[in-house]
C-alpha cells in the first residue's frame, strides 16, 4: 500500500529538482559566466542554452517514460 | 510559381485540408473514437503556442536582440515540467465543473460570479486583440513579400484601403471558417475535437515548413553550420550580436521576460482552451510535459543560422521578420517560398481560430448570457431555441473579433514590430495568473481580492503599455511617453515612479502583477467570502484530493418534470435524454422529485453550454430550499483531511515503534548473550574452585587414613595442601576484586605517586621468582620520576601480575622478559614484553576476558595456570585509574607486549579521585 504512495511521492521530488534545475541552468549567473567566454562569433551563450534545454528534455523525457514504464509494469 | 493565382489556389486549398480534418475528428468524436486521444496529439495542439510570431517574429527578435527570443519558449518549457502538478489540477476541476474558458474557470473558483466572469473576459478579448491583429499583419506582410519581391513589401501594403486591403479579406475568409469549424455543433458543447486535430496538423506543417528554410539556408545556401559561423567570424560587427547585452534591460529584463511567458503561457485564452478545456486524458499532460518542449527546440534550432545569414547577406535591406522568405527568394528557390508561406498560414491562422473560438465561448457565455437571463426570457421560452441562440452568439462574436483585430491592425499594426504586439499581450494575459494561479492553491482568496487584482493589473497593463502604444501610433501626443502626462515625468509610462533603465515588458509587469496581487491578497484578506465562494475554493484548492466528492452536492428540492423542463427550454430534447440517462434516472414522471445527483448532473450540462454562472442562476430558478449542500462538502473535507492528518501522525507513531521494538530486540539479545555469559561464569568459577579443593581433599583424606606414613611423604603431602589452599584464596580473592570491580565498589585510593618507583620495587618483588626460573629480566625504567595519580597497591598488583603473565609465556629455552617506561604525550606508558609465541591479533582483545585461558583449553606447554582473571581484573584497575591496557605485539623480543597508559599528574594539580566508583 505505501510502495506506490512512496514512489509517486518520489517521482514528483525528482520533478520538483528537475524544474528547480532547469530555472537555474536558464537564468542570469550561469548565463553571464558562459556569456564571458571569450569567442569570435560569440555563439557560446546560444550553443550553452540549446545544450542546457536538451538535457531538460531528455531528463525530463526520462522521468516521466520511465515512471510510465514501471506503472504498466505495476498494473 | 510567384502568381496569385496559384498562391490564392494553395491557400485555400490548405484551409479546405484543415477543414476536411476537422470534420474528420468531430465525426470520429461523435462515434466515440476520439481521434485526439493520443498524448503526442495533445502536445501539438499546445503548439498553437507557436505562432506568427514565432515563425517570422524569432527570426528577427535574435537579428536585433540576440537569444532574448528564446526567452519565449523557455518560459513555457518551465511550466510545462511543472504541468504534471498545475495543468493536471486545472485539468481535473474543469471536467468536474464542466469549465468552458479561462472566464468560466476564474469565474467559478469565486463562488460562479458573473461580474468576475465578465471581467475576465473583457480583459480576455482587449489583451488579445492586438495579438490577433499581429497575426493579420504576418499573413499580410507575408504575401506581400512572396508576391513582390525583390520590391519591397512596404509599398504594396501602405498604399491600400480597406476594400483592397488583403488583411480585411483575410480576417473575413477566417471568419467564415471558423464559424463553419468551431460552430459546427448544435449542442453548443464545450469541446472542439475536430478543431484540435486540424491544430495538430497545423503544428506539423509550420514545424516542417521551418526545418525545411533552415535546413536549406545552412546546408544549400552556406556548406553546413561551420562555414556560416566561419562567415560570421569574419565579420566583426556580427560578432557581439548573439552575446547578452543585445538583451533589453540586462539581467533583469532576461528574468522579467522569462517570467512572463511563465505566466503567460498558462494564462492566454488560446493557451488554457487547449490546455485544459480541450484536454481529453488527464495522462496526456505527463508525455506532453517533455514532447512540447521537444517541439519548442526543434522550431527554434535554425533561427540563429537563419538570422545570421540574413544579416550576414543583407538581403537587400529586408525586414529581419521577413528573413524566412526572403532568404529562400533570393537563392531562387520556387517551392520552398510557398511551403513557407503555408507554413506561415498554419502558424497564423491556428492561433486565430483557437483564440477566435476561445473568445467568442467567453463574449457568449460571459458576457451576453448573463444579461440575457437577466433582464429578459422570452426570447428563450421556446424549445430548444438556446443552442441556437448560442451559435448565433457565437457566430456574430467570431466576426466581431477577427473584425476587432483588423481595425486594430489597420490602424496602429504598422507602429509596432511583432515582438512589441506579442509581448504586450502576454503581459495582459498574465494579469490572470494571480486569480487563476494563487487561487488554486490558497482557500482564503475571495470574489473581491480577484476582483480588484484584476482590474487593479489591467489598468496599470494599459497605462504602462498599451497607452504607449497609442502614443507611438500618433493617436495621442507622443509626449506622454517622453514627458509624462502633463509633464509629470515621475507619470511617464515607461518609467513609472522613476523606475528607468528597465525594458519597457519587465517594467509593466512589475508594477501590474504588483498593485494585481498586493490587492488581490490584501483584500482576500480582509473580506469574508460567502458560503458558495467558500464550497468552490474547497473543490478547486482540494481538486486533487483523493475523497472528493464528485456528485450530489445539491440539497433542494424540485420535480423530474421542472427540470426537464428546464433543459428542454434550453438544450433541447437530445439534451434531456443525456442528462437523464447519465444520472442513471429513467424519465419516470413529471411529478417524481429530482434526485440529487440529476440535479447535479443538470447542471453540469447547462455549465458546459452557458457557463458556471449561468448555469447556476437557472438551477436556482426552478429549485427550491437550501439549494447547494455547502455544510457537508465542507465538512466532508475537513474531515478527510483530518483523517488524512491521523493517518499520517499514526504512520509516524508507527514507525517510532518498529524503531522502539528493534532496539528492544537488540537489548533482549544482549541480555541472553549476558544471562549465558553468567552461566558459564559460574561454571568455570565453580569448576576452578573444585580443582585445587579436590586435590586437597585427596591428599587430606590420603593423610587421614593411613596412620604409617613416613614424615617426607607426609611433608609432602601437607605442602601441596598448603599450595593448593593458597590458590584457593587466590583465586577467591580474584573473584571478589573482579565481583567488585563490575558493581563498581572497587574502593581505590588514588594519590599523586611515581609509576618509576613502582615499577620497580614490583620487579624487586618478582625477582627472586623469575630467577628461580631462569627468567632473564630487563628493565628500563631510568627515565627519571613518571608522576601519576594511582592506587599503589592496586598499581602494584596490576604490574606484578604482568610480570608474572610476562614469565609465564615467555620462551621455553631462553626465557626473557622486558619492562619498560617512557613518557607519550601527557601520559606515561609501562609495557611488559616476552619472548615467547605471541598473541595473535584477533586474540588480542579475548585475552581480557574472563577465564580467557580456561577457554584456551588445556596448556600444551604444561604450565603452571593462572585463573584467567589477572587481564580481566588489571584492565577494570588501569579503567578506574583513567588509564588504558591493551595487548599488543612485541616490539623488542618478538612476543607478546601489554602496555598500560596512564594519564601524567600534573605537580600543582591535586590529586584527584578519578571518576566513578
Amino acid at each position: 500500500m505505501t510502495t506506490p504512495l512512496r514512489h509517486r511521492a518520489r517521482h514528483s521530488e525528482r520533478l520538483t529538482a528537475l524544474i528547480v534545475t532547469a530555472a537555474v541552468l536558464f537564468c542570469p549567473p550561469l548565463l553571464l559566466v558562459i556569456d564571458r567566454l571569450p569567442s569570435a562569433t560569440g555563439i557560446w551563450l546560444l550553443l550553452y542554452l540549446f545544450i542546457a534545454w536538451a538535457v531538460v528534455i531528455g531528463l525530463a523525457a526520462w522521468l516521466q517514460e520511465s515512471r510510465r514504464a514501471s506503472g504498466k509494469g505495476r498494473r | 510559381m510567384r502568381n496569385d493565382i496559384v498562391v490564392l489556389a494553395v491557400a485555400f486549398g490548405y484551409l479546405a485540408l484543415l477543414f476536411v480534418v476537422a470534420a474528420w475528428g468531430d465525426r470520429r468524436a461523435e462515434v466515440g473514437r476520439s481521434a485526439i486521444g493520443s498524448p503526442t496529439v495533445y502536445a501539438l495542439s499546445i503548439a498553437v503556442y507557436c505562432t506568427a510570431w514565432t515563425f517570422y517574429g524569432s527570426v528577427g527578435r535574435a537579428s536585433a536582440q540576440g537569444p532574448h527570443f528564446l526567452l519565449i519558449y523557455l518560459g513555457p518549457t518551465l511550466a510545462m515540467l511543472a504541468a504534471p502538478f498545475v495543468i493536471r489540477k486545472m485539468v481535473r476541476i474543469a471536467a468536474r465543473q464542466r469549465i468552458t474558458s479561462i472566464a468560466d474557470f476564474i469565474s467559478a473558483r469565486y463562488g460562479k460570479s458573473a461580474g468576475l466572469g465578465a471581467v475576465v473576459a473583457l480583459m480576455a478579448l482587449i489583451s488579445s486583440t492586438p495579438y490577433i491583429a499581429l497575426q493579420l499583419k504576418a499573413i499580410t506582410v507575408s504575401h506581400a513579400v512572396l508576391m513582390n519581391y525583390p520590391a519591397s513589401a512596404d509599398l504594396a501594403v501602405e498604399e491600400a484601403h480597406f476594400w483592397i486591403d488583403k488583411s480585411f479579406w483575410v480576417a473575413l475568409v477566417l471568419a467564415v471558417f471558423i464559424i463553419l469549424f468551431g460552430t459546427r455543433h448544435l449542442d453548443a458543447s464545450e469541446r472542439h475535437e475536430g478543431m484540435v486535430a486540424a491544430i495538430a496538423l497545423e503544428s506539423l506543417v509550420k514545424l516542417v515548413a521551418f526545418l525545411a528554410v533552415g535546413i536549406f539556408v545552412v546546408f544549400v545556401m552556406f556548406q553546413g553550420p561551420l562555414d556560416l559561423l566561419g562567415r560570421v567570424a569574419n565579420t566583426p560587427e556580427l560578432s557581439r550580436v548573439l552575446g547578452l547585452e543585445q538583451v533589453p534591460g540586462g539581467a533583469t529584463g532576461w528574468v522579467g521576460v522569462l517570467i512572463l511567458a511563465v505566466l503567460a503561457f498558462l494564462t492566454l485564452p488560446r493557451q488554457f482552451q487547449v490546455l485544459v478545456v480541450e484536454n481529453v486524458d488527464e495522462t496526456h499532460i505527463d508525455r506532453a510535459s517533455w514532447v512540447f518542449p521537444l517541439y519548442l527546440l526543434l522550431i527554434n534550432l535554425f533561427v540563429v543560422p537563419i538570422a545570421l545569414a540574413g544579416l550576414l547577406l543583407g538581403s537587400e535591406g529586408a525586414d529581419p521578420d521577413s528573413f524566412v522568405l526572403t532568404l529562400p527568394l533570393s537563392a531562387g528557390a520556387e517551392a520552398l517560398p510557398l511551403l513557407v508561406f503555408i507554413g506561415g498560414l498554419s502558424a497564423a491562422t491556428g492561433m486565430m481560430i483557437v483564440e477566435t473560438i476561445a473568445l467568442s465561448t467567453m463574449v457568449s457565455n460571459q458576457l451576453i448570457m448573463p444579461l440575457l437571463l437577466r433582464f429578459d426570457r422570452l426570447h428563450l421560452s421556446g424549445s430548444g431555441r438556446l443552442a441556437a441562440w448560442l451559435l448565433g452568439i457565437r457566430r456574430v462574436a467570431i466576426v466581431a473579433i477577427l473584425l476587432l483585430g483588423y481595425v486594430y491592425h489597420a490602424l496602429i499594426g504598422d507602429a509596432y514590430t511583432l515582438v512589441t504586439i506579442g509581448l504586450v499581450s502576454f503581459v495582459g494575459a498574465a494579469q490572470f495568473a494571480p486569480a487563476l494561479l494563487i487561487g488554486l492553491y490558497w482557500r482564503v482568496a475571495t470574489r473581491a481580492g480577484a476582483l480588484w487584482g484584476l482590474v487593479a493589473g489591467f489598468f496599470l497593463w494599459g497605462y504602462t503599455l498599451l497607452l504607449p502604444g497609442f502614443a507611438q501610433s500618433g493617436w495621442i501626443d507622443i509626449a506622454l511617453i517622453e514627458q509624462g502626462p502633463w509633464g509629470l515625468g515621475w507619470l511617464n509610462p515607461y518609467a513609472l515612479f522613476g523606475l528607468d533603465g528597465w525594458d519597457i515588458y519587465t517594467h509593466g509587469l512589475l508594477w501590474s502583477l504588483l498593485a494585481n496581487v498586493g490587492l488581490y491578497v490584501g483584500i482576500s484578506l480582509f473580506t469574508r467570502p460567502t458560503a458558495l465562494e467558500q464550497t468552490q475554493a474547497a473543490l478547486f484548492t482540494e481538486a486533487l484530493h483523493p475523497n472528493l466528492p464528485s456528485a450530489s452536492l445539491w440539497q433542494g428540492q424540485t420535480t423530474q418534470g421542472e427540470l426537464g423542463e428546464l433543459l428542454r427550454r434550453y438544450l433541447g430534447e437530445a439534451a434531456i435524454r443525456r442528462v437523464f440517462a447519465d444520472a442513471g434516472d429513467g424519465h419516470a414522471g413529471d411529478s417524481r422529485e429530482a434526485s440529487h445527483r440529476l440535479i447535479t448532473r443538470a447542471e453540469q450540462a447547462l455549465a458546459g453550454s452557458l457557463g458556471n454562472a449561468s448555469a447556476r442562476v437557472l438551477i436556482n430558478s426552478v429549485v427550491r430550499g437550501e439549494a447547494l449542500d455547502m455544510a457537508s462538502i465542507l465538512s466532508i473535507l475537513d474531515t478527510t483531511s483530518q483523517a488524512l492528518e491521523y493517518n499520517r501522525r499514526l504512520e509516524q507513531k508507527s514507525a517510532e515503534l518498529e524503531r522502539a521494538s528493534a532496539a528492544l530486540r537488540r537489548a533482549n539479545a544482549r541480555l541472553r548473550e549476558l544471562d549465558r555469559l553468567k552461566d558459564e561464569f559460574i561454571a568455570m568459577v565453580s569448576h576452578e574452585l573444585r580443582t585445587p579443593l579436590t586435590s586437597i581433599r585427596a591428599f587430606a583424606e590420603i593423610l587421614n587414613d593411613e596412620d604409617a606414613m613416613d614424615a617426607d611423604k607426609r611433608r609432602h603431602f601437607l605442602g601441596v595442601i598448603v599450595h593448593e589452599s593458597q590458590r584457593l584464596s587466590r583465586l577467591i580473592e580474584e573473584i571478589l576484586d573482579l565481583a567488585r570491580l563490575e558493581s563498581g565498589r572497587l574502593t581505590l585510593n588514588p594519590e599523586r605517586l611515581d609509576l618509576a618507583l613502582l615499577a620497580r620495587r614490583s620487579v624487586d618483588a618478582v625477582t627472586q621468582l623469575h630467577r628461580e626460573q631462569g627468567i632473564a629480566l630487563t628493565t628500563e625504567l631510568d627515565s627519571g620520576p613518571a608522576m601519576v595519580t594511582g592506587d599503589a597497591d592496586r598499581l602494584e598488583q596490576v604490574i606484578i601480575n604482568l610480570l608474572d603473565n610476562a614469565g609465564k609465556f615467555a620462551d621455553r629455552e631462553a626465557p626473557r622478559v622486558l619492562i619498560r617506561l617512557a613518557p607519550h604525550k601527557d601520559r606515561y606508558r609501562l609495557s611488559v614484553e616476552d619472548n615467547g609465541p605471541g598473541i595473535g591479533p584477533e586474540e588480542r582483545e579475548r585475552v581480557f576476558d574472563k577465564f580467557h585461558q580456561l577457554e584456551r583449553g588445556g596448556d600444551a606447554l604444561g604450565r603452571p595456570r593462572g585463573s584467567g582473571l589477572g587481564l580481566a581484573i588489571s584492565r577494570g584497575i588501569i579503567a578506574h585509574l583513567g588509564g588504558r591496557l591493551w595487548a599488543d605485539e612485541s616490539r623488542h623480543l618478538g612476543g607478546a607486549c601489554l602496555t598500560l597508559e596512564l594519564p601524567g599528574s600534573a605537580d600543582e594539580a591535586p590529586a584527584e579521585a578519578p571518576a566513578s566508583h
